[in-house]
Order: structure tokens, then sequence, then C-alpha cells
């Protein structure tokens, strides 16, 4: 009820007593607005204090649910859609169509709890049945020692496992594993390497790459944001079959001790095939040798295409002769002495079996007739300094960089010094040392016009970019040179019809251990690219210590052994790749008019 | 109508309760399916990951080049050769089959009926003709 701020009654009262009536209002008055600033306060306090309760539960309730998804084990959601899960912890590897040259199987591991073991004895005994390498002995002796944990074996076929179950002892017990699979058996073994477990526990082990590609790439075939995303490598597993094949006869035929084969795409740096012989299975990868005077090329885990650092001989002499047209200093007619053999210093400087192609020979013939004295004479009109820079340039100073985890450990022998000397014998390939992987590298900027392109054993979208080093003026004089070669001299059975082989032969002695040359022991490498009018494709072979005993007396030259292996390579591999054979031009036999 | 009120938000209180109570057990059971499910895909994906494996391994070349020289007699296959490539040009026409000529051909009369038979010949070509038997 609202009071009247004069009421009637008070004021009369006021008036008859002579007292202000104005004063009964004021006080009325102050009363009110007393009463209405508490209800104010008390109205606000409440309101305060309802605010007060919601923060308070607001905040409650969030640290109660921080707390509790802090305290609890993480969940993957059961309702979501399932789409590209994450089927094995490591990524498949596949060839450039998809066929799987890797892959994952699941497989259980034999672990045993001793001290639950019924007939420690009898159950030692029957898994040496099943896994003859065991020893029951040690076995048994392992099973009664006390301990309580103990791995019996790391991989078992689902027959084994069988078997297992059938002894039926409630001490031996299974893990899952995943293990790695390389379906195609040898094929490809050097590129893929192999794998080994890491951390084991029982519920799971690492798989990890030991070796190849499997190392190299190991974060990315690792790596869970990929999602299992299979790596696809550049390889054509048809051709590299051919390739191996090809090869593996080769070497039986040349009775070479072993070999190495690139075939690689001028264009995009992609390495098609990539062999070497011997090989290995890399689901039982060998035990790398420990012997002291062994060789790293005895092993068959020795990747000779990456890792055989060699001198790669007269395959070199096309850079000098290359180098000496970029810089206008001969072109493919000039002249040039010849006259063998050429003393420098006190070295003499030979042709091939003490032959003379002097006194003078055109450049083209130096590369056809592989002449020592007149590429020396073109190296020195390059000069040392400018030699080395353009070798460089093409990647023979640093180690390859395709994605193989031995790549960077085959570094080129490069001579301390460089002096003219030098220049001589690195211009026809002695004294300086690279794989046959930089050889196919710096073979495949002359074969796409002058550009030096990183080889790389992943799969390309599309050309790659890189830097020039040498006009397409003088690569493609260089082609013709190579295609000579070819047609006219060392590597006549080079010729595969329809494929316009151009190459240049090496046959380098192998070094002794102790210092110089051996007489009887040759590397023997054939550099090739065709079709020579428009190279796609780069093809190196290399034989170690072949020798051609099919004529009447032994020959250890690359013409006579890595050629013809090469030439076979070519015909039986370019259908594969669907490069159709072109139709040459036959050189016409003119008619001259004569008359009587 | 107060009462009414009460009654009628009591019955909805009851029909709530028990469609949360049902909604609830159906959940579960839809995720114990899911789970379920997911299980199985997964037991599905690592069959097809062993097929895929057992797919490479049985279609591995070496293998392949065996079976072929085991089965050279019936299938005769040879390595793919060079000369095999062949053109769309090489490939020769069918050689048109053109009908007997079996009635006299008229090689008489004016120059006008040449171009009227001219004419009717085009309009004879144009839609083709049935008559060669005759």
């Amino acid at each position: 009820m609202r009071t009247p701020l004069r009421p009637l009654a008070h004021i009369l009262r006021a008036r008859a007593e002579g007292r202000n009536p104005d004063l009964i209002e004021a006080e009325n008055r102050r009363l009110r607005h007393e009463a209405m600033h508490e209800k104010g306060q008390s109205r606000a306090s409440a309101r305060l204090g309802l605010m007060a309760l919601v923060f308070t539960c607001a905040y409650a309730t969030i640290g109660v649910r921080m707390g509790h998804l802090a305290a609890t084990a993480p969940v993957e959601p059961v309702a979501s859609a399932s789409g590209a899960e994450i089927v094995a912890q490591r990524a498949d590897i596949t060839d450039r169509n998809g066929r799987i040259l890797a892959t994952n199987m699941t497989t259980s591991a034999l672990y045993a709890h001793p001290r639950d073991m019924v007939d420690p004895k009898g159950t030692a005994r029957k898994l040496q049945e099943i896994f003859p390498e065991l020893d029951a002995a040690a076995l048994e002796r392992r099973f009664t020692d006390g301990r309580s944990f103990l791995w019996v074996r790391k991989v078992l076929s689902p027959e084994q496992m069988q078997k297992v179950h059938e002894i039926g002892d409630p001490g031996l017990l299974f893990g899952p594993r995943e293990m790695r699979l390389y379906p195609n058996g040898d094929i490809l073994a050097h590129v893929l390497g192999g794998y080994s477990f890491g951390a084991e526990g029982v519920h799971s082990a690492e798989v990890i790459g030991t070796a190849g590609i499997e190392k190299a790439m190991d974060a990315r075939l690792r790596d869970p944001a990929e999602a299992g995303a299979p790596l696809q490598l550049s390889i054509d597993l048809s051709v590299q079959a051919t390739v191996e094949e090809v090869l593996a006869a080769g070497i039986t035929m040349m009775n070479a001790k072993g070999g190495a084969a690139i075939l690689m795409d001028v264009r995009t740096g992609e390495l098609l095939a990539l062999a070497s012989a011997p090989t290995f299975d890399p689901n039982n990868r060998p035990v790398p040798l420990v012997s002291k005077d062994a060789e790293p090329s005895d092993s068959p885990l020795f990747n000779r295409a990456v890792q055989g650092v060699y001198e790669l001989g007269s395959t070199f002499k096309i850079f000098a002769v290359a180098q000496a047209m970029e810089l206008g200093l001969v072109g493919p007619d000039t002249m040039v002495d010849a006259n063998a053999p050429m003393v420098w210093g006190k070295h003499k400087i030979k042709e091939f079996e003490g032959k003379n192609y002097g006194p003078l020979l055109s450049v083209t013939d130096v590369i056809a007739k592989s002449s020592n004295v007149g590429t020396a004479h073109i190296a020195l009109m390059v000069g040392p300094l400018r030699q080395q820079a353009f070798l460089k340039s093409l990647g023979f100073f640093d180690p390859t960089p395709v994605e193989l985890i031995e790549a960077p450990g085959a570094k080129p022998l490069i001579p301390k010094k460089w002096p003219e000397i030098v220049t001589i014998t690195t211009s026809y390939g002695h004294g300086m040392s690279a794989s046959p992987l930089h050889l196919a590298a710096a073979y495949a900027a002359i074969a796409n016009g002058g550009i030096y392109i990183k080889p790389t054993l992943i799969k390309q979208s599309g050309p790659a970019t890189g830097r020039r080093v040498l006009s397409e003026k003088s690569a493609a004089d260089a082609r013709i040179m190579l295609r000579r070669v070819v047609t006219n001299g060392t590597a006549s059975y080079g010729e595969v019809k329809g494929y316009e082989v151009a190459g240049k032969t090496g046959t380098a002695d192998k070094p002794k251990k102790s210092g110089g040359y051996y007489k009887d022991k040759v590397i023997n490498t054939f550099a090739s690219m065709y079709p020579a009018s428009n190279p796609k494709y780069v093809l190196i072979v290399t034989l170690d210590e072949p020798v051609n005993t099919m004529g009447p007396r032994p020959r250890r030259t690359a013409g006579w052994t890595a050629v013809p292996v090469a030439a076979e390579i070519i015909r039986r591999t370019s259908p594969l790749l669907g490069l159709r054979p072109q139709v040459e031009v036959p050189v016409q036999t003119t008619l001259t008019a004569a008359s009587n | 109508m107060r009462p009414v009120l009460y009654v009628l938000s009591f019955l909805a209180l009851i029909a709530l309760g028990f469609w949360a109570y049902r909604e609830n057990y159906a959940t579960q059971a839809s995720l114990r399916e899911v789970r379920g499910l997911q299980s199985q895909i997964a037991d599905l994906r690592e069959a097809l990951s062993v097929q895929r494996a057992e797919w490479a391994y049985l279609n591995r070349p070496q293998r392949l080049r065996e079976l072929v020289d085991l089965n050279f007699d019936a299938l005769g296959l040879m390595p793919m050769d060079p000369t095999q490539f062949g053109a769309a040009a090489q490939v020769a026409f069918p050689v048109p089959e053109i009908p007997a000529i079996t009635g006299p051909i008229d090689t008489q009369g004016s120059i006008g009926a040449v171009t009227d038979t001219a004419a009717a010949q085009a309009e004879a070509a144009a839609a083709p003709a049935t008559e060669e038997g005759l």
C-alpha cells in the first residue's frame, strides 16, 4: 500500500498545532526513498548472487569435464564412419603401375611364460621338432632357470602356429605381429633393401627398414599423416624383371662376377629399372660379410649400380668432347692430333692394343674409334679447371641424390690434385671413379638436350626441371657422335633395329688393392641412349670381370661383353615401355652413270 | 482448467521419459552393432590386404615366366618383340563388294536423255537402290 505524501489527518493536525505541514511531506518523501533504495539494493544483491551461482556452476561443469577427460583413457569414437583408415603401421611400396613391391602381413610371434609351463622338457623337445633351428637342450635350460618371460620366435607361419597350438602347453603364448612381405622375391632387392623389428612388445612390434629405400624413406612409410597411402616408385616391375633376367643371363654368358644395369627416363629422371647382380631375397636378407679381406662387392647385398664406384673408362670421352664443342674449341669434323703413343712428362698414353689412329683424326672418329690420345688432346684444350667445373656440373663430384640409404655413402673417388696428367687420364675415364648411376645421370643430360636432371626412384608427374650444362646444339652433336659409335665404331653389337641406339663403350682395368692394375680383370661399361634422334631412355650396363670366350681368344672389351647384353635389354624392354620402333631410312646405294 | 493442465503435463512427462528410455537402449544397440561392423570391416580389410599380397605373390614375374615356359605347347607365348608393333594405317580396308552386272547397259540416246538419266541416277543414289538383282 502506497502511503500518501501529505496525509490529510496529519496535515490538519499540524496546521492546528501551527507546525509546518511541508516537513511532514519531506519526512514521508525521505521514508519512501529509503524504502525504494533498500528494495533496489536487495534486488541487486540477489541478482549478483544468482550470477555468481551461474558462473560457479558453469566453471564447475567445465572443470569437472576437464578433469574427467584428463583422467580417462582416450577412446575412439565408436559411431564415426570409417573412411580411409590405417590398416597397417607401414605403408606399402608399389611400382609405377601400382603393382605391389612390399606389403604387410599379420602373423604371430611366439613367447613363453616358463613359470606357467606344465612340462618344460617335453615342450622344448616338441618345439625343436617344429623349428629345427632351435636347440632343445638350450631351450629347456632357459625354460627352467627361473625366468618368467622368454621370446621363442619372432615370426610364425600359420602352419607352425597350429602345430604350437597342438603342443597345448599353457606357458606358450602368441603375440600379434606385422611382418613385411616382398612378394616378388629377389626382384628389385637392392632398391627395396629389407626390414627388421625395432622396439618389441608382446602386443606389437615396430617394423623398421634396414636398407635401401625402406630405410631411406622410413619416416615417410611410417608417417600416420599419410594414412597408409602406398609409396609409388618410378620402377616398372615388368621392365625390372626383364632387365634382371637379361642381365643375369649376360653375366653367365660373359663369365662375369657381377653386373649392374640402370634404365633411366631422360626427361623426368625416373629410374625405370635399377638392377644389380648377384642379388638376394629381401624376405630373408643374408648377413653382411664380416671377413676382413672380403671385398664389399663380394656380398650379394652390394648394390653395384649405386655403391659400385668404378673407373668407368672410355664412356667419359664424350664429356671432354661435348665440353670442347660447347666452348667452341672443336666441331664434329675438326681434325685433332691422335698420333699414338703420346708422351706427357714421364707418362706414355697409348691406344688399345698399341694401335695408332693418327696422325690426325676427326673429333667424331675420336669417339667412334675411342682414341685415348685424341681425347687427351681435346681435354688439354679445355684445361683442368673448366674440365673439373663441367664434371662437377654433371654431378660427378657428389654422391647421387637417389632415395637409397646406400647412395650418400657412395662418394665418387676424385683425385686430390688436378695436374694436367689427371686432366688427360680423366678425359678417358681413368684416375677418377664414379658409380654407374652417376654415369646414367650425366648421359641423360646429353640425351635430353643438355639439362642435368637428378635421378629419382619416386614416380614423377611430369618432366623435371634442372640446370643447363650443355647447349642443345652441343648435346645434339654429341648424340650424333655416339650414334656413330654404334653404326661405325666399337659398339656395333649395340645396334637394335628400329631403336637408333647411340652409346659409348668403356673398358677399365680393375685396380689392385696393393696398387697398380690387374692385367686380366676389367670393368666393362656400355652407356647408351635411344632413340638417338629424340632420346627417351638412357641405359647403362656394367659387367664386373667379364670375359667373352666365344671367339678363338678371350675378349675383355666392352664391345664384346656389355654391348650385346645392353642390346638385348633394349630389344626386350622397349616393347614393354611402349616404345615403337622407328622406320630407319636405309642408306641409298647410289649408282654412278657410266658409259664406255 | 488448472488440474487438466497438471494431468496433461504429467502424462507428457511420462511419455517423454518412456521415449528417452527407449532411445537410450536403441542407441546402445546401434553402438554395439557399429562396433561389431567395424571389427568386421577391420577383419575384411586385413583379409583384403592378405589377398592383395597373395595376388602379388602369385603374379610375381618369375612365376609367370615359369608358367609360360611350362605351358609353352598350349600358349606358345614368346617375349614381346619390337616387330610386334603395328599401326592402324597398316590395316587394309575391306574390299568393297561390287555387284555383278547382269542387265544390259544402254549406251545410246540424246544428250537431254543422258542428263535426265544422270538426274534420275542421282535421285536413285539418294534413295538406296534395291533392284540390284533385276
